[in-house]
């Protein structure tokens, strides 16, 4: 039987120059202000320009995939916030419908929409964050970081009413939401969003057009279509490539089919793709924010076959996984049944995503190097589990 | 022009510095902890026992079903159930907790201790300033430091509180409802009773000798 | 998508002598998996990434699985002597069996994507056993996402990935023996603590308690 012939991705070898022959090997080590958490790359340098790069992680590792053998699968839930501890409600909204999967439950119209609209307001307040932890770590001293920070609180304070926590929400539960919306949450709800096309036009007025952020991010850290897709790249950081992949419009998960919202695609797959990517899926957040809020229909929250206590799914296995929005969130539930799940699984975007670390930052100065790496968008909660 | 996005970007930030002076919406930063910010009502810090009336142990809702120490995701509730019994607010004698400690160091503030007590008798405080120098028994508070009376509960959660009140005053009502139609049906039987002529019994049997060694 | 089935029957239309059965899946996620040989694995996953109708390009996922071994109880005959004479005895032995590690890989189609959502593909390849023989083959070159996921499935299980460019440890430190997800690690009694004491916890706080002489 002959094999297809295929071609391997790997990573390019650079060699260092003539001049000189020693390299100089640095840890740009856990302790660092620009690497998002606990992490480190392993830099060998030829001068200025990156010969080797190896990243070393696993400080944060916590072995929550342990722990949820032998815990519930409704003990597992607050686990999940602290994945991706910036996008909380999205965590527990793929481990909700990998179990959701696994066992069979519906999920009524309300929990649906109420989904959609708690999904779409992390998606944003993520990426503010995200585009202002990048523009600091290119100097621009917090500026940009501390006015998404600003409509970030605001959001944040509207979780916080709406599920009694700011960040480790422990929202969904298996087959809808825990709790029913508070009165009067969907008009600040609709206050905030209103505020939230002006934020975004003051963002891009700061840094669109800032040539320092286009002189150091246009060209820098160029990642091609077909090696992002065979290195398994998802979110922001393939669409910035060019490839039509949105797990949104893809799995047609939830009720996203109903709302009209288009998906940015980028050209050259360089950090000001990936900069304006973000940009335009806030302003598409919140066209799709627009169009839920007013449509969001009364009724029950949680499917009524669904248990809290002594849920017991049938022996089985499933796989579920969202737009989460650092990439594809997906879990791997195995079930035995008993009420401990025998296999749990992340599949964390951050970890898959720094895959291709490697090939951006070859060849390319050190300085780049913190800024391909923050374009990445990771959140070491995730890498490490 | 070379140079016209910086001084855009530039100008934003004229804006904003300008505007902190003039408005609230720019200027978000709260001197803590000279001023404080109102807690939202729904917030949730470390759990607290409820207590009904003035009296911390007489009027505890909590009957020790160890259900919240089962489903703790950290493990951080440790019950110890009394072997007496004491009666609820509906009058039932119920098993009451001699010990019940919850570590607040290891205490996520996830809820679900909350989500699955039967008994309203487990609920969730506002207090967050709980540092304390005492690092191995300060953050392990027992039972009198985790009761708090019902009329707290309805100071720091009102909706939550009133819908609480409104459900236990309902199963109230239907027990005590119960309890009258069981009374009742047990005075019409003893009524029938007395009224019908005794019945005939039967002599009582002579116990029988039983000789020693046999 | 096609159905299980027919990409079954797709594989084994263009590779006639290639080890792989399918396995169903009771849940009701329906999401059937392929169990594949170990020797023909990288042939079957290029033929799953080259062909233009299937175009698996995009692998999401690559997980270990431990499933330890289970009690058997086989009849043995055996030669005893009963009353006197030698007779053929057949007789009950129960003996725990060798178990296996599994490596379990999804993939999707981004080329499809867009036309043609559908439920993950998915790929089972098991070892022989759970102590000496636990190398599967790498399909790090045929799908690059698997390189840092096989390397976790390493480091966290013991499967050996031959061909794989660069196996080493990921999350635990380059030092560490043993391999934590597997279900009978015991994690080491040696630091200190201040354990959350329930259960099995709670005795071995009490014993270490009772080493350091120290009372609660």
């Amino acid at each position: 039987m002959s094999a297809t012939a295929f071609k391997s991705y790997r990573p390019p070898v650079i060699e260092p120059s003539e001049e000189g022959d020693e390299l100089l090997e640095v840890a740009m080590g856990p302790h660092h202000p620009s690497t998002h958490g606990v992490f480190r790359m392993d830099v060998a340098l030829d001068g200025e320009r990156v010969v080797r790069l190896k990243p070393v992680f696993g400080y944060l590792h916590r072995n929550h995939e342990k722990i949820a053998e032998t815990a519930s699968y409704l003990a597992s839930m607050p686990y999940t916030d602290r994945l991706d501890y910036f996008c909380s409600l999205t965590n527990n909204w793929a481990y909700a419908l990998a179990v959701e999967k696994l066992a069979g439950f519906q999920v009524p119209e309300r929990a649906e929409y109420i989904r959609v609209i708690t999904a779409e307001l992390t998606r944003i307040q993520n990426h503010a964050s995200a585009i202002g932890f990048l523009t600091q770590e290119m100097g621009a001293s917090g500026t940009p970081l501390m006015y998404a920070f600003r409509e970030r609180e605001k959001i944040l304070d509207l979780f916080e009413e709406l599920t009694g926590s700011r960040m480790m929400c422990n929202y969904m539960r298996f087959g809808g939401c825990r709790v029913e919306l508070p009165k009067g949450w969907l008009e600040r709800v609709q206050k905030v969003v209103d505020g939230l096309p002006k934020f975004i036009d003051e963002t891009e007025a700061l840094l669109t057009g800032n040539e320092i952020l286009m002189a150091r991010s246009q060209g820098v850290g160029i990642l091609k279509p077909d090696l992002a897709v065979n290195a398994g790249i998802t979110g922001p950081m393939l669409r910035a490539t060019g490839v039509n992949y949105d797990i949104r419009k893809i799995d047609h998960y939830g009720i996203y089919d109903r709302f009209k919202f288009r998906v940015p695609l980028g050209d050259h797959g360089d950090i000001y793709d990936r900069y304006m990517i973000r940009v335009l899926e806030m302003r598409e957040s919140v066209e799709i924010l627009k169009q839920a809020i007013p449509d969001i229909p009364a009724g029950p929250i949680m499917d009524p076959k669904s248990k809290i206590r002594g849920f017991r799914p049938k022996v089985g296995e499933a796989y579920g996984r969202i737009e989460a929005p650092k990439g594809e969130l997906g879990f791997y539930l195995i079930s035995d049944g008993t009420g401990n799940p025998y296999r749990y699984r992340v599949r964390p975007p951050s970890l898959i995503n720094l895959t291709v670390l490697e090939d951006m930052c070859l060849g390319q100065n050190v300085a780049d190097v913190v800024l391909i790496f923050g374009s990445v968008d990771i959140v070491l909660g995730e890498v490490d589990r | 022009m070379l140079g016209e996005g910086m001084l855009k970007g530039l100008a934003e930030t004229a804006e904003n510095f300008a505007g902190s002076f003039v408005s609230k919406e720019r200027m978000t930063t709260v001197q803590y902890p000279e001023e404080r910010i109102a807690p939202i009502e729904n917030t949730r810090d470390f759990p607290f026992l409820i207590f009904d009336g003035t009296d911390p142990l007489a009027g505890l809702r909590c009957v020790a079903c160890q259900i919240c120490e089962k489903e703790c995701p950290p493990k951080c509730i440790y019950i110890t159930k009394s072997t007496d019994k004491k009666p609820d607010f509906v009058g039932k004698p119920q098993n009451y907790p001699t010990r019940f400690d919850i570590d607040i160091s290891v205490c996520m503030s996830c809820q679900i201790c909350v989500e699955v007590c039967p008994f309203e008798a487990i609920k969730m405080d506002t207090q967050f300033e709980l540092s304390t120098t005492d690092r191995f028994g300060g953050l392990l508070l027992d039972r009198d430091q985790l009761s708090r009376s019902n009329e707290y509960y309805n100071e720091i959660h009102p909706t939550e509180a009133a819908e609480v009140d409104a459900r236990l005053a309902e199963e109230k009502v239907k027990a005590e409802a119960k309890a009258k139609a069981a009374a009742e049906a047990a005075a019409a039987k003893a009524a029938a009773a007395a009224a019908a002529p005794p019945a005939v019994t039967a002599p009582p049997k002579e116990p029988i000798a039983k000789e020693p060694g046999a | 998508m096609k159905t299980a089935e027919e990409i079954l029957a797709a594989i084994k239309t263009a590779l006639p002598d290639a080890g792989i059965e399918l396995i169903l899946n009771p849940s009701p996620s329906a999401q059937h998996s392929f169990l594949l040989a170990p020797k023909d694995a990288v042939t079957i996953a290029s033929f799953l990434r080259e062909d233009p109708e299937l175009a698996l390009d995009y692998c999401s996922n690559a997980t270990g699985v431990d499933w330890p071994g289970k009690e058997v109880t086989e009849k043995v005959k055996a030669t005893k002597v009963v009353d006197g004479v030698e007779t053929v005895v057949e007789e009950s032995v129960k003996h725990i069996g060798p178990g296996y590690l599994e490596a379990v890989y999804h993939l999707y189609s981004m080329k499809h994507g867009p036309t043609d959502p559908g439920g993950p593909v998915v790929l089972r390849m098991r070892t022989v056993n759970r102590t000496d023989q636990v190398e599967l083959p790498s399909l790090t070159l045929v799908w690059r996402s698997v390189e840092f996921q096989e390397r976790e499935i390493f480091d966290l299980y013991g499967i050996v990935f031959t061909g794989h460019p660069d196996l080493r440890r990921i999350l635990m430190w380059d030092g560490f023996e043993d391999h934590p997800m597997r279900r009978d690690y015991v994690d080491p009694d040696d630091y200190e603590y201040e354990p959350t004491p329930h259960d099995a916890v709670l005795k071995r706080a009490e014993e270490q308690r009772a080493k350091a002489g120290v009372t609660p």
